[in-house]
C-alpha cells in the first residue's frame, strides 16, 4: 500500500494518502468540500457539520473522518447538498446575522456559503437570541451575535498564539465563546497581532480599525463563489421557493 | 403573464423598510420607460395609488412587519396578488428594524422615549395615540406572516437584480439570477 489508497467521490476514483481526512483528500484532488470550522492551520474539530458528506450512505463530517481504502463518498448529490444547505440556514437563524451592517460582509465565509448555495432566505423562523458584545479590548472586537461557534479562535489562540485567551462556556443554545477571566477579552493576554481574528470565518472576532478597507465589488466573494479556487461552483441559480 | 388585461399589473409597498429598495428600483435608469411600457402600476407609492381596485399579477414587498398595520397591508397584498416577491433584507430577514428583536419591546420604548441620552420628554409619556399602529413584539420577515413566492435579498437588491427578477417573472421564465446578483448587503 505504501500509504496510498483509493476512494471514490461522486463516482470518481481519487488517490489519497493514509491518515488524510476526506476533506483533505478531496481538496488535493480538486474537489471542494464546503466547511466552516475546518482551517488548514488548525487541528480538526468537527463542530459545524457543513462538510457533511455521505460515506456508504451515512452522514459523516468530512473534516474529521480519515479516509479508508475503498470508501464510497457522496459529496455533490442532491441529498448531501440539501443537508448542507439546511445546516447553513440553521446557522443563520440561530445567531443574529445582520449582513447589511457587518464589517465582514463580502469577506465572510458563512455568507459566502449561503451565496454559493443560492440561499435567498432561511426556511426556519429566526431565533433572534440575546447575545452580548465584548468591545472592551483596545484592538479586538468580539460580537457574539455573529458567532457560529466553530471554535477556530479557541484553537488558534492555543495552537498558533500559544495562549488560552478564549474557550467555550455553556451548553446547548447557551454555548458561547468566552474570554479567559472575568474582564472579557480586555482581561486576557490576546493582542491585535494574534491570529484569532484572522481565522474567524465570520464577523464575530474582528481587529478594530480595519473595517471597510475594501470597496464593494473588490471583496473576496463579490464575484467568485467560495471554493471556486478549488473546483467549479455547484450552482448559481436562485431557488424558486 | 397570461391575463385578460393588456399589461400585467405590479403593486409595491414598503412596510418596515426605508424605501431604499424602491430607490434601487428607480436605479434601473432609462429602463424605467421600458418598465412603464411593460407593466401597469397598481397600488404603489411609485404612482401614489393607495388602494387595490382589482387583482394584481406581481406584488413587491419591501420591509418586514414591525406593527399591526404592516401585517394588515401585507395580508392585503397576499389577497390581491398572484405572485408575491420579498424584496430586500428587511422583507427576507427583518433587516435593520429587527436589530431590536433581542431587546424586550418595553425596553426599546423606554430607551427611545424616556431614558435615552438625547431624549427630552419631561412627562415621560410613551406615544399611545390610538391612531398609531400597535408595535409587534418583534419585527417579522414577510414570509413568517404570509406565503411568499420569491425572495430577492440585498440591502438593497441592486437595480440589475430587481430588473432581471421583474422581467423573468413578467415573461414567465424561471428566476435564475447570476451569482453576483444575490447579495445580502
Amino acid at each position: 500500500m505504501n500509504g496510498r489508497l483509493t476512494i471514490t467521490v461522486d463516482g470518481r476514483r481519487i488517490e489519497a494518502r493514509a491518515g488524510q481526512t476526506i476533506l483533505e483528500a478531496c481538496q488535493d484532488a480538486g474537489v471542494y468540500v464546503p466547511r466552516l470550522c475546518a482551517h488548514p492551520k488548525l487541528s480538526v474539530y468537527g463542530s459545524c457539520r457543513v462538510c457533511t458528506c455521505l460515506v456508504g450512505g451515512r452522514a459523516t463530517a468530512a473534516c474529521v473522518q480519515p479516509v479508508q481504502p475503498g470508501m464510497v463518498i457522496e459529496n455533490d448529490s442532491d441529498r448531501v447538498l440539501e443537508i448542507r444547505r439546511t445546516i447553513i440556514e440553521m446557522l443563520f437563524v440561530e445567531g443574529n446575522h445582520f449582513c447589511m451592517v457587518c464589517e465582514k460582509s463580502g469577506d465572510c465565509e458563512l455568507q459566502a456559503l449561503a451565496y454559493r448555495f443560492g440561499i435567498t432566505h432561511p426556511r426556519f423562523p429566526y431565533m433572534f437570541p440575546e447575545r452580548p458584545i465584548d468591545a472592551g479590548h483596545p484592538e479586538l472586537l468580539l460580537d457574539h451575535d455573529r458567532c457560529v461557534l466553530c471554535g477556530r479562535c479557541v484553537r488558534a489562540s492555543a495552537e498558533l498564539d500559544g495562549k488560552s485567551a478564549l474557550g467555550f462556556a455553556g451548553r446547548g443554545l447557551r454555548r458561547r465563546i468566552e474570554a479567559d477571566g472575568p474582564r472579557g477579552l480586555a482581561g486576557t493576554d490576546a493582542t491585535g497581532d494574534d491570529t484569532i481574528a484572522e481565522v474567524c470565518p465570520v464577523g464575530a472576532l474582528l481587529r478594530k480599525g480595519t473595517a471597510y478597507r475594501t470597496p464593494y465589488g473588490r471583496r473576496r466573494y463579490d464575484h467568485e463563489p467560495i471554493g471556486g479556487d478549488i473546483d467549479a461552483p455547484c450552482g448559481e441559480a436562485q431557488e424558486d421557493r | 403573464m397570461a391575463g385578460k388585461h393588456t399589461r400585467p399589473r405590479v403593486a409595491t409597498c414598503s412596510l418596515a423598510g426605508c424605501f431604499g429598495c424602491h430607490m434601487s428600483l428607480l436605479d434601473i435608469d432609462e429602463r424605467i420607460f421600458e418598465l412603464a411600457e411593460l407593466v401597469e402600476f397598481a397600488r404603489s407609492p411609485i404612482v401614489d395609488k393607495k388602494r387595490f381596485d382589482r387583482r394584481v399579477d406581481i406584488g413587491l414587498i419591501e420591509g418586514g412587519c414591525c406593527n399591526e398595520e404592516n401585517v394588515a397591508t401585507l395580508r392585503e397584498f397576499r389577497r390581491h396578488c398572484e405572485i408575491l416577491v420579498s424584496i430586500g433584507d428587511c422583507a427576507t430577514a427583518g433587516g435593520v428594524p429587527a436589530l431590536r428583536n433581542d431587546i424586550p419591546l418595553a425596553e426599546c420604548l423606554a430607551e427611545a422615549y424616556v431614558g435615552g441620552p438625547t431624549v427630552h420628554n419631561p412627562g415621560g409619556r410613551i406615544p399611545d395615540d390610538p391612531e398609531l399602529p400597535l408595535l409587534l413584539d418583534k419585527v417579522y420577515p414577510a414570509h413568517e406572516v404570509v406565503r411568499i413566492d420569491y425572495f430577492l435579498p440585498g440591502c438593497p437588491p441592486s437595480a440589475e437584480a430587481l430588473w432581471q427578477t421583474l422581467v423573468a417573472l413578467l415573461e414567465g421564465r424561471p428566476l435564475e439570477l447570476p451569482y453576483e446578483l444575490i447579495k445580502y448587503d
